[in-house]
Parts: structure tokens; sequence; C-alpha cells
């Protein structure tokens, strides 16, 4: 590895897309073109290695390899790459990589054209002052129409895509364009190699056999292997056990200067000295001031954690830290519930944002979680004058203390094919939308939306996605906060009141969205042996009911000699089982049943 | 450390073999072409001294050849077992001696041949009265078949019995109750109804899995079938001893009631499970269940279990619970405390008492024809902690 790389040969940039549009495939034959990684342990989409990634198909995590590309002008050209994700959920992954490269890819599906999240990239993008090129990607698919995308990226975005790339990044078709365009089109770094060091902390994660691992981006200075190194923002001081870039596995390498990638491992046993954003620098002549940072990321959607086995606790409280730590969109306190113990209240960027989260924290920390319904945060206008935030529909306080309450509405932004708009009017009126503008580009639509964040939590992606077969995409910003008639709708189980299913409701919408509970419970509650009523109240009047009718029949037929140890080790499993319910009264809730009550769909 | 002689001890044979596989059945049971049954006999007798050297003394009150098809043996190898086991344990006045047989696999000779070995009771596999729901059970006979070999079978042996499988593809409450009304004018004195269970790893399960299996009553239907099934079979004089038992007061399946009342019983055969108490300490016995991985091990090594389990007493309490539950007499609490070293958790025996799943009287906790229809979740909730 060369010691030292010149400016003019580096050339760092993110890929950006709308979910789906083939930023990882691209990345895929960036890697594979530039023989980065061995022919024969190449697989599709090879930066998402994450299970959750790989089985949903989709990049959760961004992700940064370097690859060395000889150009056309017969120079060998550093590029750092970074992969980010398309789903609206994880925007803060794509514009914290942002801060740390000069450029990006935008890829746009040539059969699908502009989405929601094409031009919230190209915002993103321009805010960070990157240079854009624009990659028309899947020109392989039949359906695929360059010339009208082209027209659309202009319109739309206002962006010159005269020049754009055409490929396939499925059959390889126009990367060695993608190369040229990356070394002429983009800009090289700059920075001082001289001046005091100043790396930008981008990213870090937790690695069983490595501890903390710090990416960062280097501005000024040079970072050696040994150095001592202080983090500005938390003042906690390392020494460098080891530098090494991401190829996308860690290679070692001596020092990383300005405009380089890499990561960092020092020992580092306080997983909270390291934040995303901090400034890097040396303990002893260090840089004056630190970089500006990142803006935190505003947690629209919170929810409980709790563990299933109440001995788990501390077991989760270690393995959100850590998660935290690769994940800096996800917040989280501590919390007590009624009804399930100690836990944590935590705050994300959206509703698959919460499930990935849950996700990971059970496989990668192999827990067993309920999950608690999730809400936006309200504030609460007390008639003394004060105002509380309130993140949890059971700390709702009483009424009669409560002057009016504040919930956050977000703009929205749902492009979708003509065909379907109807539909997606009918369901944005349905939340309490206000429309705020209609425009076309072609054939699609683009309506944006005024909307309650709450009417948006629940299942709105779920619904948008069927009620327009996949076709449309959804971007949103929240706007600010408005007062509406709100009330907390309190869920019973068998005259128990289930605080982890307590939400908060608009009034006129408390009817249906009872019903709708109590509807679902009944078919996610296993029938007892005694008939088990499930309501929904506000306050004490009780505005849904149903009543799930006793188990009638469960009982082995035949049961002979050798049964006794086959029934005895299924009694076992199913004691194991129970350990997956929780218990309110004498009724056991199964956990998935917390999980499923909340995805309704009307 | 005796207890198990409140339930009796008894001896359990399998035969694994069959004429053909019924879909419906995970019972060890193979279709084999040919069977060497002197060879098969050797292993059996092998391992009846065996076990015989391990319980002396002890009096035998009952033996079941069970499958399998035990009607395909020869007679010669059932008179040959009978006699062995006649010279290695003392026998109980009343020895019950029973053969589980298959309507299309007998002839009167044959019955004939197995009462003169010494088998008196026999349980006869008619599982429906009607030809059309006996073909989709997959069985090779007919009703007329078996009502033949079911006569034959009255007039051969003192105590006869049959067994129904019922809640079937398609069948209605009223289906059901008319042939129930059929099936006890041909009863005897001892009744064995079954509602079909879909099984794991049988053809019916695998159906049921790929959702091609229809018409299987609701859960609602099934119970109602099952009340119908009590009160008919009750008022017939018939009453239910067990879950899925009926039989005139006196006349139970003695070999059964070892098991429901946790008695001890050796299980000789492929796949056969059995229960021994042993200077104090009871253990679960398992066989290998490929007959001929059992045959080949009974002449290797002359023992055809693999390694024994040692139950504590936690699990003693547990098997006792399970298995004296399925009784309408029910279980014995001072005899549970005795086995188990506690008693059934107080507070869930009032929650169970007061939804009416549960009856205390005296020293007895029965479960009531509600409770035993979901026994699972009765048992489940008793025994979860
Ligand atoms: N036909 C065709 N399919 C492609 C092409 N590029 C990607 N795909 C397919 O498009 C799907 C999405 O590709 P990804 O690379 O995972 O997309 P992504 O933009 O990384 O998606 P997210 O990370 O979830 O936002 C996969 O099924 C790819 O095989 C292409 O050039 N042609
Ligand atoms: C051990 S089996 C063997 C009896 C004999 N081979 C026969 O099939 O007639 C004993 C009884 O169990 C019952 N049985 C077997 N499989 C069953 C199932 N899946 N569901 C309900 N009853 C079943 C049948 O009534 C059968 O007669
Ligand atoms: S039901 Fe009886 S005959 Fe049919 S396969 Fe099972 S054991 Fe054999
Ligand atoms: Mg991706």
């Amino acid at each position: 590895m060369p010691r030292m790389t010149q400016l003019d040969l580096i050339r760092n940039f993110s890929i950006v897309a709308h979910i789906d549009h083939g930023k990882s495939t691209l990345a895929d034959r960036l890697i594979q073109l530039t023989g980065t990684v061995a022919e024969r342990d190449m697989k599709a989409q090879i930066l998402d290695s994450m299970d959750i990634e790989r089985e949903r198909g989709i990049t959760i995590k961004a992700n940064t390899v370097r690859i060395e590309y000889p150009a056309k002008d017969g120079r060998t050209y550093i590029l750092n790459l970074i992969d980010t994700p398309g789903h609206v959920d994880f925007a803060y992954e794509v514009s914290r990589s942002m801060r740390a490269v000069e450029g990006s890819l935008l890829v746009v599906d040539a059969s699908q054209g502009v989405e929601a999240q094409t031009l919230a990239n190209v915002y993103q993008a321009l805010d960070a002052g990157h240079d854009i090129v624009p990659v028309l990607n899947k020109i392989d698919l039949p359906a695929a129409e360059p010339e009208r995308v082209k027209t659309q990226i202009e319109d739309v975005i206002g962006l010159d895509a005269s020049d754009a790339v055409l490929i396939s990044a499925k059959s390889g078709l126009g990367i060695p364009d993608v190369l040229e365009a990356i070394v002429t089109r983009l800009p090289p770094p700059k920075g001082d190699r001289t001046a005091p060091l100043k790396a930008m902390l981008v990213d870090s994660w937790y690695d069983a056999y490595l501890g903390v691992v710090v990416m960062i981006r280097v501005m000024d200075g040079v970072i050696r292997k040994g150095d001592r190194v202080k983090m500005m923002q938390t003042g906690a001081v390392y020494g460098i056990d080891r530098l090494a870039v991401l190829k996308p596995q860690m290679v070692d390498i001596e020092e990383l200067g300005p405009g380089e990638i890499g990561v960092l491992t020092a020992s580092i046993k306080q997983v909270r000295d390291t934040r995303v954003g901090d400034t890097i620098t040396h303990e002893k002549k260090g840089c004056d001031a630190p970089l500006p940072g990142f803006k935190p990321a505003q947690p629209v959607v919170f929810c409980g954690l709790f563990p299933v086995d109440a001995n788990d606790f501390e077991s989760l409280r270690e393995a959100i830290e850590k998660l935290a730590l690769n994940d800096a969109s996800f917040t989280y306190e501590m919390e007590t519930s009624a009804a399930l113990g100690f836990g944590f209240r935590c705050g994300f960027l959206g509703l698959l944002h919460l499930e990935v989260v849950r996700d990971r924290l059970e496989r990668e920390y192999d827990l067993d979680l309920i999950t608690t319904a999730p809400s936006v945060v309200y504030q609460i206008y007390m008639k003394d004058g004060t105002v509380q935030e309130l993140h949890n529909p059971t700390d709702m306080p009483d009424l009669t203390y409560v002057d009016h309450i504040e919930e956050p509405r977000i703009r929205a932004t749902i492009m979708v094919p003509d065909d379907y708009l109807g539909d997606v009017l009918k369901l944005c009126q349905d939340r309490r939308g206000i429309q705020l503008d209609l425009s076309y580009a072609g054939s699609r639509a683009m309506v944006v939306y005024d909307l309650p964040l709450n009417e948006v939590v629940f299942d709105f992606y779920d619904r948008l996605k069927s009620v327009t077969k996949g076709y449309a995409s959804f971007d949103y910003q929240i706007t600010g906060y408005r007062e509406d008639f709100l009330v907390k709708m309190s869920i019973l189980v068998n005259d128990e009141p289930v605080d982890a299913l307590s939400m908060m409701v608009h009034r006129d919408r408390a009817d249906m969205r009872g019903r709708a509970m109590v509807e679902k419970l009944k078919e996610l509650i296993p029938r007892h042996m005694f008939k088990i009523p499930i309501q929904a109240a506000i306050g004490s009047r009780v505005i849904a009911r149903e009543t799930l009718s006793a188990m009638r029949k469960d009982v082995t037929a035949k049961c002979y000699g050798g049964d006794a140890t086959r029934k005895r080790k299924l009694l076992d499993k199913q004691k194991a089982g129970k350990k997956k319910m929780r218990q309110f009264g004498k009724v056991e809730i199964p956990q998935q049943a917390f999980i499923s009550a909340l995805k309704m769909d009307n | 450390m005796d207890d198990w002689r409140n339930g009796g001890f008894g001896l359990y044979l399998h035969w694994p073999f069959c004429q053909s596989k019924c879909p419906y059945c995970d019972f060890n049971s193979h279709v084999a072409a040919t069977i060497d049954q002197h060879r098969w006999g050797r292993a059996y007798l092998s391992e009846i001294h065996r076990i015989g050297a391990e319980t002396p003394g002890r009096v035998l009150n009952s033996v079941f050849f069970g499958g399998g098809t035990p009607s395909l043996m020869q007679p010669d190898l059932v008179a040959a077992i009978l006699e062995t086991v006649r010279a290695t344990w003392p026998l109980a006045n009343d020895l019950e001696v029973t053969l589980e047989a298959n309507p299309g696999s007998v002839e009167a000779g044959r019955f004939r041949g197995f009462r003169e070995a010494g088998v008196n009771r026999v349980s006869m596999g008619i599982q429906a009265l009607n030809d059309a729901d006996l073909k989709k059970l997959g069985r090779l006979h007919s009703v007329a078949e078996a009502r033949a070999a079911f006569d034959v079978a009255r007039t051969t042996f003192d105590r006869v019995s049959f067994d129904l499988i019922y809640a079937r593809q398609d069948q209605s409450l009223a289906d059901w109750r008319q042939e129930l009304t059929e099936a006890l004018t041909m009863a005897a004195d001892h009744l064995s109804m079954y509602q079909l269970t879909i099984e794991d790893g049988t053809a019916f399960g695998d159906r049921f899995k790929r959702g091609k299996l229809r018409g299987l009553p609701p859960d609602d239907l099934s119970a109602d079938m099952y009340v119908l099934t009590q009160d008919i079979c009750a008022a017939a004089g018939l009453p239910a001893y067990e879950v899925s038992n009926h039989a005139q007061p006196g006349s139970e399946s003695r070999h059964n009631l070892i098991y429901w009342r946790a008695g001890d019983y050796a299980g000789i055969g492929p796949g056969a499970h059995g229960r021994l108490t042993l200077n104090g300490d009871r253990w679960a016995t398992e066989a290998p269940r490929s007959p001929g991985e059992w045959l080949a091990q009974v002449e290797r090594d002359g023992n055809g279990e693999v390694p024994r389990a040692r139950l504590d007493r936690q699990e003693q309490g547990l098997e006792y619970l399970m298995m004296a539950l399925r009784l309408s007499e029910g279980l014995d609490l001072p005899r549970y405390r005795a086995i188990s070293g506690a008693d059934p958790d107080e507070r869930k025996l009032r929650d169970l008492v007061e939804i009416g799943m549960i009856e205390r009287a005296g020293n007895r906790l029965r479960a009531t024809t509600d409770g035993r229809m979901v026994l699972n979740s009765v048992i489940a909730d008793l025994a979860g902690d």
C-alpha cells in the first residue's frame, strides 16, 4: 500500500438513490471490475452483510469500501465509495455519509424514473456541497426509458442530465463509464497534510473480536498507528492499536492522510466515548476547532422495548448501548411498565427503523423482546402554563389539568402513477390530511400533503404500498406541531388494562381504531379455558368490545404408555414457548400480538 | 418407593408390521416383504428373560400385544411368548391378555389359535362403519368384513372391544350420531373412540400442511361430537372411564389402566416404552424404533433398549398428573404428594375449579367433562410455573 496518497488521486463519493434503484448492485460491479474482491468471493449486494439486509434485500447501514482504479489517464486512483440505504427511515445514514465525501452518484432506475427518495437525496447532496453524477440504471429492462427519465430529472430536479451515464448494474453494461465519470467529474478532496490532525468520526460499531471499531475521514493532518488521539467532544483519549482500510474486509495500513477514509481500533472500553460526528485529533498539538459535527437525528416514533424474560434486562441494556454505537439515529432511556416490567423507551426515525432495531437486538444479541405501541411525541399544554413532552401514552397526565394537546405534522411528498392517484388522495384524506400541492411529471403525479405524523406511523406505508401495488414512493419532513382533539385510548383484556397497548388517537378516529384493535386482538390472543372480554376505552367509557370465546377442544385423543415421555417433553417445550407470553391477570398474551395488533389494516 | 403397586404391573409387546400403512397413522408400524417370525420370536423371548431377571417375583396383571398389527403374528409365536411369560412371572388370577387385531388380517382359525395360546381379550381396529370413510382412512377392509371378523371375535374371546376414529373429514354431527348408535348395537362391554388426530410426518399430516386435507371439523364441532359421544355412551351403559375409552363398570382395559394409574410396565419390541421401578428409582425405558435395528441389537447385545433415563420426583409427579387426569376416577392427591413431594399449586387449582375444569372430592382431583375436552391446557396450567 502506498505510504502517501496525493490528494488529486483520491475520489470520495456516496451512491444514493430511491430504494431498490440498484445502488448496492452498482457497488458490486465497481468492486468487481476493479478486482477489489476476488471473483470467487463475490456475491450479490456484497456490502449488505447483515442478515436482515440479506433477508429483506435492502440496505440498512451505509457501507464503505476502498477500491483502486487505473484510469484512462494512466494514473491509479483511490476511490472510497459509500453505498447508502434508500429507505426514508434510514435517511440519517445517507446525510451522515455525505459529510464524509465530496460527490454523489445519483442512481435512478430508468424504468421507474424519479421517486420521492431521489428528490430527497438530491437536496441532501446539494446541501452537502456535492458534485452529482446522474446514473441511469436498469437500461437492460424492456420498460427502461432513459430519454424520458433524463427529461424528468431535468424538469423535476433541475439537474443537467445530458451527461447521465447509462448502465445496467445487473449486466455490467456501462460500468467503465461510471468509473471514468467518478475520476473526471467528481472533485478530489482538499486538506493540509502539515496541519494538526482533524478527522471526522463517521461511524462506529461493535465487533465481537475487535471491540469498538471507529470509521474516520481525515480532513487535515496525518494519523498513524500508535498515535495518541483525543475525541474532542467526549474528551476521551486513546492510543491507536490498529489502522486499516476497508476492502471491504480490513486491510492494515500505516497511516491515513487528508482525504482518506479508514477505520481504527483503540481498545475502547466505553462505548459512549465514540460519538458519530465527533472530531478526532492528536492528544498533543491538536487542532483548535472541531468540525461542525452532525445534526442530531430527531426520532419521530417512540416505543417501549422490554425483555420477555425480566432477567434479561441487563443484557438488553448492554445490547442497546452497543447497537446505538452503530446507529446514531436511535435514542433510548429507561422505562418501567406495570405490565412489562423494566425496559427502554426508544426513539426511531420510522416504523421500518423500529422493526430493524428490534430484529437486530433479538438476533445479534440473542434477546426476546416485547414491543409496545409506537407513539409520536405530543406536546401537552397544561393549565398551569407548562408544557410536557409526551413520548408514552401511559404517561398521559390527568385530563383535568390539561389545556390542550398538540401533535406533530409532516409534509409528505408522494409520487404515484396517474392510475392510483385517486386511491392515494383518499388514503391521505382518511388520515386527516390536507392537500398542499398536486403536480404532474409525465404520467406521474406528485402530491404534497400536510398529515399528522400519528396517522402515518402505524401502517401508512403498508396501505400506500397496497393501494398503489407498490408503485408509489413516499418521503416526508416534520413541519411543526398543531392542536387537535386527541385522546388516550386504553385497551382492557379480561378487565385488566394493558398499558403497553394504550395509544393516543384523534377523537373522530377513536371508535374505528378501537373497533379495529379489539377485533385484531380477538384473533391474536389464543383462546383460553374461559371467555375473555376485550375492550377499548376512553377514560371509563368503553368504545368497542369483543369477546373471545373459551377454547373447547385441546386434548390428546390417544395416550398410551410411550406417550408419557412424549407428552412430558411437549409440556417442557410449551413451557419454553410460554416465555414468549406475557401474563395479564389470568390471560396470557403472546408477544407477537403486541407487534401485530399495531399493524392494522382497515 | 413402591408406588407403582398402586397401578399394577404389565407387559407390552410391540409388533411393528402391517399389511399397509394407513395415512393418518404415526405409530411405529412398517410394511415388510418378508418377516422371519422365528427370528423375531427368539428376540422377544430373550427380552422377556432379560426384563424378567430384573423384576423377579412380580405379579403380572396384564400382557398386551400392540402394533402395528399383532394379529399378523403366527399363533405359534404368540403361544411361545405367552409360555415364556408364564414361566417368568407369577400371574394374577385375572391376568388380562389383549391382542390388537385388524379386521382384514384375521380369520376364524387364527382367532382360535390366539385363544388357545392364552389371549383372552381382543381389541379390533374397525375405525368406521361406512365404506366411503374406511376408504378415505386408507383401510383395507370393508364394513361387512369388519362386522364378520368382529362376530367371530365375540364368539371366540371372553372380552372384545373395538376402535373407531371420528371427527373425520366431512363428518356431520348427525352422521356421527347415527354411526355411534349403530356401533353401540355391535359393542360388547368396551369401546374406544378416538377423534382423528393429524400427526406430523404422516400422509395426512403432509396433506394438511399443504392445505389439501379439507373438511376437518372445526374445534366447536369436534367438541360437540365429543359431548354427544359422552352422553350417548353413558346412556347406553358404557360411560367414559378415560378421555377416549368407554366400558361397562368393571370391564375397563386393565392394561391401559396400568398406564393411566402410573403403574410399572415392561416395554418390549421396536419403539416400545416402559416404566420400571427398581431399587426405589423409577426408570423410563425405550427401544430403538427401527425394527431391523432393534432385532440386530437384541441379537448382538442381548439388550433391546437405548440407555435408560431415571425420572426425578418432579417428572414422576408430572407423568402421574398427565395420565391420571385422563381417567374419570382422576388423581389421588396424597399419592401425588408422595410421588412428587409437593402439592399442586393451590391458587391454580382454585382457578380451575372456579372455571369448571376441575372438581375436588375429598382426596381426589377430577377433570370435569369440559375439563377433559381441554385437558392439555389444564395440565399445562397445573404443571406450569
Ligand atoms: N434488471 C436489472 N435489475 C437490477 C439492476 N440493478 C439492480 N437490479 C435489481 O434491483 C433490485 C434492487 O437492487 P439493489 O442493488 O439491492 O438496490 P438498492 O438501491 O441498493 O436498494 P436499497 O439499498 O434497499 O435502497 C435487485 O433485485 C437487483 O438485482 C439492473 O441494472 N437491471
Ligand atoms: C395402535 S393403533 C393400531 C391398531 C390396528 N393396527 C388398527 O389399525 O386397527 C390403535 C388405534 O389407534 C387409533 N389411531 C391410530 N392413529 C390415529 C389417529 N391419527 N387419530 C386418531 N386415532 C388413531 C385407531 O383407532 C387404532 O385402532
Ligand atoms: S393404523 Fe393400524 S394398520 Fe394402519 S398403519 Fe397404523 S398400526 Fe398399521
Ligand atoms: Mg442497497
